[in-house]
């Protein structure tokens, strides 16, 4: 039981080590601030002790200024606190460009993994080290959270939308993979391994495992399947948009709004495609609501934005 | 020797289920919470014994997240929430502005039994098979998912509402309209000013999670689509709704246990409070700001960059009102005349593990760090060192600190100091090894959990074996006293405050005649000069 017996977790992340400094100056300075309140409290629980029953101390009359300054003092304490760690967040909100796109479904009780190559695993996850990671989170039911200690990076994976997280692994090893978020029976055994290799062993590895199609090749097979393609044709305008060159660029939609074509607006348009149509088409695509889950779509998706921009028929500059 | 007082005046359980007396209303709810508390307490019993190994290997994991859920659920809704206001609030609240009881004694009895009726429903569906979505029934787990008992935890949790609705409304009034003559609100004790502002949160708060509890039934029982996707419903503004009020709730546990405090450490330093009217806007203040820091628990939950930060620096801000009481409270120890006696320790005991879980409570307000740290044993920690090694030790030292009031007897000092160390080490050792789990990523709510955490939860949960101690002897000795008891003098204490200036204990319409209130609270520094009543 004592085997391994840590007190301060592993730091495997370019994010790591600026999270573990805000915390350790937190911690120093709850030390600080701690130590001069119980010592003050002791020394004139000690000091001041009645001596008599009839004891009457002299009264003490409130300071004005020492209010004030022990109300600015800690607001200027926390200010930096808050400053510094908003920062910190902000700078590790969004991922640099050119991250390794993998992604992520949550579903009760297991983190399922789709490589864009291919590759499948469920509750492990292959990683290079030295290389920007985003991973796309979606969820089958309930909300998970995937968290991986390590790299001090966590994110809800809720139903209904994507989210995004990204790390930057830089050291090799394995590290737990945790679902944070409480998701009923097996929760706890929701996780797994987030495993962080060289370059020539991630290669190996990628090169190694069960491959199928790619992401987009699966996404052009449930494409043709569903019958996508029979009103959104590459050659020319259909009964739907054409959907070449359409990720990543603005949409006019029929109110007037522009928004950009991204990975939740696809996936919006697929399984509710009577909220925001684009500007020229009527409303007769089927919702593909329940009969399409959250890693087709991601595949669907996947092709979506692997299709060459091929003129810009409906997506005005 | 056999005054007439309101425990003598009748017996038998009619007298008291049909009492309007606002003392021995408050006698029910002691009965009732503390029931609830125990019950609480022993899920927590099974919680900690299954975490002694990392395998999931006494119980199912089922069984398990019943377990947590339901130790949640009776601790907050049905302890912590009604803990301070409805029993030391309700009894002491008349007495220290001079009234003869409540302004709605009726209500306040109604109050009473909707309370009860929540709770009879709570732990009917707790022994019914219990519910499994954690006290913060999250959606969709808890609307579409789970089959456990959610709709009939969360009527439990709908009346135990209305009744805490109904005790910040009556207490909002007597403020405001039952003050003796010459008793100005800069004159009224910090226990009434804290006891205002967890009133206007329980009026304000509480009935966004009636309407809360509402819609899951609605979307559970009906489907109507309102927080899950797949009819429709978004379940974040399902965490946005329960929070708005269930944070603020933290401070319908907090902010009495501050008026508590307040009392305590001048009494037993004989000093008046220093800084009285910080203390008493601080109290205003957090239940102004405390509104405003829902969206804190929901870093991870993908809100916008912009949304987290203004909750960020609202959390900071909600902090200093906070700060600002445990300094005057230190402020006022010196060059006082301090004793020792148990309801002094408790204090020391609140400042001491309060200042912690506040401190702990600006690492969870720093994004960048909440990101790691949000839903693992740190949070588990902070909020416990707010809401039982805070709130739970300021009861406790309240209930000491007005005991003879209440029963009209003094309890056994040695013992009651001897629990007071017993609770405060074994709360430390208990909840202290949760903060390093936490930052080491364990995540909170789990069944089993990988070996390498073993070791600081079995010291969590040794602690709370000791801390289990702590509460069952003062238990055995509270009861003891009640008829073993030395008789209490009216003002065992030498205490400020017009409770102390009636008979222990007190008849049941308080005074012989209304008080007239012509000083400040707390004006220890005239000797032992009584306070000019009549």
């Amino acid at each position: 039981m004592w085997r391994g017996f840590p007190l301060f977790p592993e730091a495997a992340s370019t994010i790591a080590s600026g999270v573990d400094t805000i915390y350790l100056f937190l911690v120093a300075l709850s030390l600080l601030l701690s130590a001069g309140i119980f010592l003050a409290i002791f020394y004139f629980a000690v000091r001041f002790r009645r001596r008599h029953p009839g004891e009457v101390p002299a009264p003490v009359h409130g300071s004005l200024p020492l209010e004030l300054f022990w109300s600015f003092t800690p607001f200027v304490i926390m200010m930096i606190v808050f400053g510094w760690g908003t920062s910190l967040y902000f700078r590790n909100y969004n991922p640099p460009a050119g991250a390794m796109e993998i992604f992520v479904v949550g579903k009760q009780w297991m983190w399922k993994i789709q490589h864009p190559e291919g590759q499948r695993e469920i509750n492990e996850l292959h990683v290079p080290v030295g290389q920007p990671v985003k991973l796309t989170l979606a969820t089958e039911d309930v909300i998970h959270s995937f968290y991986v200690p390590a790299f001090r990076v966590k994110m809800d994976a809720i139903p209904g939308r994507y989210t995004s997280l990204w790390f930057h692994a830089t050291r090799p090893g394995r590290y737990h993979l945790f679902c944070a978020e409480y998701c009923g029976n097996q929760h706890s055994k929701m996780g797994g391994t987030v495993h962080v290799l060289e370059q020539p062993e991630y290669e190996a590895w990628i090169s190694g495992a069960a491959r199928g199609r790619s992401m987009a090749e699966s996404g052009e097979e449930l494409f043709q399947r569903l019958g996508c393609f029979t009103c959104h044709r590459a050659d020319m305008p259909g009964r739907g948009p054409v959907l070449e060159g359409v990720f990543g660029n603005p949409v006019t939609l029929q109110d007037g709004r522009r928004v950009i074509a991204d990975e939740a607006y696809l996936r919006e348009s697929i399984l509710n495609p009577g909220v925001k149509i684009v500007a020229g088409y009527r409303t007769r695509m089927p919702t593909f609501q329940g009969q399409i889950n959250e890693e087709q779509l991601m595949q669907i998706i996947a092709y979506i934005k692997s299709l060459p921009p091929k003129g810009r028929l409906d997506t005005e500059p | 020797m056999t005054r007439t007082n309101y425990l003598n005046v009748q017996y038998g359980v009619r007298s008291w289920l049909l009492t309007t007396d606002h003392k021995r209303i408050a006698l029910l709810y002691l009965a009732a919470i503390t029931l609830f508390f125990f019950i609480g307490g022993a899920f927590a019993v099974m919680v900690r014994l299954e975490l002694v190994t990392p395998q999931g290997d006494l119980v199912e994991a089922e069984t398990y997240n019943k377990m947590f859920t339901m130790h949640g659920v009776m601790m907050v809704f049905f302890f912590l929430i009604p803990s301070t206001p409805a029993v030391l609030g309700n009894f002491l609240l008349p007495m220290m502005i001079g009234a003869r009881d409540l302004a709605f004694p009726r209500i306040n009895l109604l109050s009473w039994y909707v309370f009860v009726v929540g709770g009879v429903i709570g732990l009917g569906a707790a022994i019914s098979g219990g519910v499994d979505t954690g006290w913060t029934f999250y959606a969709p787990y808890s609307s579409t998912y789970t089959n456990t008992a959610v709709i009939t935890t969360a009527l439990g949790v709908f009346f135990a509402g209305f009744s805490s609705i109904l005790t910040g409304f009556n207490f909002i009034v007597t403020i405001h309209k039952m003050r003796a003559p010459g008793l100005t609100w800069f004159r009224l004790p910090l226990f009434v000013w804290a006891h205002y502002a967890t009133s206007v949160i329980q009026v304000l708060g509480t009935p966004v999670i009636a309407i809360t509890i509402i819609l899951l039934a609605m979307e559970r029982v009906m489907r109507v689509g309102i927080f899950d996707p797949k009819i429709g419903g978004d379940p974040v503004l399902f965490q946005h709704l329960f929070w708005f009020y269930s944070h603020p709730a933290v401070y319908i546990m907090v902010l009495p246990a501050m008026g508590i405090v307040s009392e305590l450490v001048t009494c037993f330093s004989r000093k008046k409070i220093y800084g009285y009217s910080f203390i008493a806007m601080s109290s205003v203040a957090i239940a102004v700001l405390g509104f405003l820091v829902w969206a804190h628990h929901m870093f991870v939950a993908g809100m916008s960059l912009y949304a987290s930060m203004v909750f960020s620096v609202l959390s900071f801000l909600v902090a200093i009102p906070s700060a600002i009481k445990v300094f005057n409270w230190t402020a006022t120890l010196y060059r006082g005349s301090i004793v020792y006696q148990t309801p002094m320790l408790y204090a020391f005991g609140f400042i001491g593990l309060f200042t912690i879980g506040g401190l702990t409570g600006l690492f969870l307000a720093t994004l960048a760090v909440d990101v790691h740290v949000h839903d693992t044993y740190f949070v588990v920690a902070h909020f416990h060192y707010i809401m039982v090694g805070g709130s739970v030790m300021a009861y406790m030292g309240g209930i000491h600190y007005w005991w003879p009031k209440i029963s009209g007897r003094l309890y056994p000092e040695g013992w009651a100091r001897f629990s007071a160390l017993v609770l405060f080490v074994g709360f430390n050792l208990t909840f202290f090894p949760q903060f390093l789990l936490g930052y080491l990523g364990m995540p909170r709510r789990y069944h089993s959990y990988p070996e390498e955490f073993q070791v600081l939860n079995v010291m969590s949960s040794a602690g709370a074996s000791i801390l289990g101690v702590g509460y069952l002897v003062p238990m055995v000795y509270l009861v003891w006293s009640m008829r073993y008891g030395k008789p209490a003098p009216a003002n065992p204490w030498s205490a400020k405050g017009l409770e102390w200036n009636t008979p222990s204990p007190p008849p049941t319409f308080n005074f012989d005649q209304t008080p007239v209130v012509t000083e400040d609270a707390y004006v220890y520094q005239k000797a032992d000069e009584e306070v000019p009543v009549g």
